[in-house]
């Protein structure tokens, strides 16, 4: 499971639907995987703002991985100065050199500059960092979600629906 | 031919050998794939977006999702998260190593995610699984309702869900589809060569009033 997707998951039973303590599910005894996926700039960009932005610093502490920034990357951080840009003089271009190979690939590319640093550590952290094995701990009930092999297991006996 | 759904709730019926005979039958799957594409043409995404797959099975609508296309994917590729009850279906995905995250779960139990999740959703041949209860103490109403509440919930405005489903019957076909409308649906039901043996239901979705224009 990516850490994408826990960043948007809560805890299935209906008794904490309406609890801010049902976000976000901690994990217990996490093994991670690194599993490589193509950079999507576009979806990067997409899905940021709805990012919960604390959840994810805690859950990288949490999980000993690299501090994150205490805010989240401004939209302008997640791509260079677009070279056709006419509103920048192309003096101040700074050529993105090697990084900006696959640029114009695709449809809808076209707008945006090359992806940034900044913009390739969040595909990263929320794409290819996954929890592989482990438990996922709800803080209002302390219903334990099993993952393993990647898939969590949210099926609940029917006396916890 | 009794209707699956008929005969046992889908985890078990779903078994290793039945989920490796739908997943492997070349018909089943031409078929799935032509209600994805459909079903992907009915959202109208215009760039790279998360959708919610439920009943994602062994991820034959993932692997499309997952697939920029000019022609059948404009606004792709997609990432998606899927739910399925059949741990067997599952299996089946994981060893296809399809690039969605995979879930053990009851739709019918709900959704579990935080509101305004999801850009969009997406679900094929699974919808008439919840209009059986496998217990007494669980309605198919119920399950119904819990579903598309969690389902709307989870959507961001403007959001769309497009279900292709095989209701038993116009009944069944309108309980479906009044459980999405008291949940806060905009619905409507399209049906694609109606009459025949092929006829196929899908239920469009929207989220926040937005027009139908499908
Ligand atoms: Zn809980």
């Amino acid at each position: 499971m990516k850490l994408l997707t826990l960043n948007f998951l809560t805890c299935a039973r209906k008794a904490c639907k309406s609890t801010t303590l049902a976000f976000p599910l901690r994990p217990k005894d996490a093994e991670l995987e690194i599993v490589e996926a193509d950079l999507e700039p576009l979806f990067i960009r997409n899905i940021l703002p709805r990012v919960e932005w604390e959840a994810l610093r805690t859950l990288c502490q949490d999980l000993g991985l690299p501090q994150l920034p205490p805010a989240a990357p401004e939209p302008a951080a997640l791509f260079a100065p677009n070279p056709s840009d006419p509103s920048i003089p192309s003096d101040k271009l700074v050529r993105p050199g090697k990084e900006g190979e696959g640029e114009g690939e695709g449809e809808g590319e076209g707008e945006e500059g090359a992806p940034t640093q900044t913009l390739k550590d969040l595909h990263h952290v929320l794409l290819e960092t996954t929890i592989r094995e482990g438990k996922l701990v709800c803080g209002n009930c302390g219903h334990a979600y099993a993952v393993k092999e990647g898939i969590a297991n949210f099926l609940l006996p029917s006396h916890l629906v | 031919m009794s209707r699956p759904e008929d005969t046992l709730p889908p985890d078990l019926f779903y078994n290793d050998s039945e989920s490796r005979k739908y997943t492997t039958s070349s018909r089943i799957q031409h078929i799935q794939s032509q209600m994805t594409h459909r079903a992907l043409s009915l959202l109208s995404l215009r760039s790279p977006s998360l959708i919610l797959d439920i009943g994602c099975g062994s991820g034959l609508s993932g692997e499309i999702l997952s697939t920029f296309s000019p022609e059948t994917n404009p606004g792709g590729p997609h990432t998606w998260i899927g739910l399925d009850i059949s741990s067997s279906m599952l299996a089946v995905a994981l060893e296809k190593e399809v690039e969605g995250d995979l879930f053990l779960a009851d739709a019918g139990q709900g959704v579990p995610f935080r509101p305004g999740t999801f850009d969009a959703a997406i679900s094929i041949s699974a919808v008439q699984w919840l209009c059986n209860a496998e217990s007494t103490e669980e309605s198919p109403a119920g399950r119904l309702s819990r579903f598309f509440n969690g389902l709307y919930a989870s959507l961001r405005r403007g959001g769309r869900a497009v279900c292709q489903f095989y209701p038993k019957n116009d009944e069944q076909k309108k309980m479906v589809s009044s459980a999405a409308v008291r949940a806060g649906f905009g619905a409507g039901l399209l049906e694609d060569d109606p009459g025949t043996k092929s006829a196929k239901t899908y239920l469009v979705l929207t989220v926040g009033g937005g027009e139908l224009d499908g």
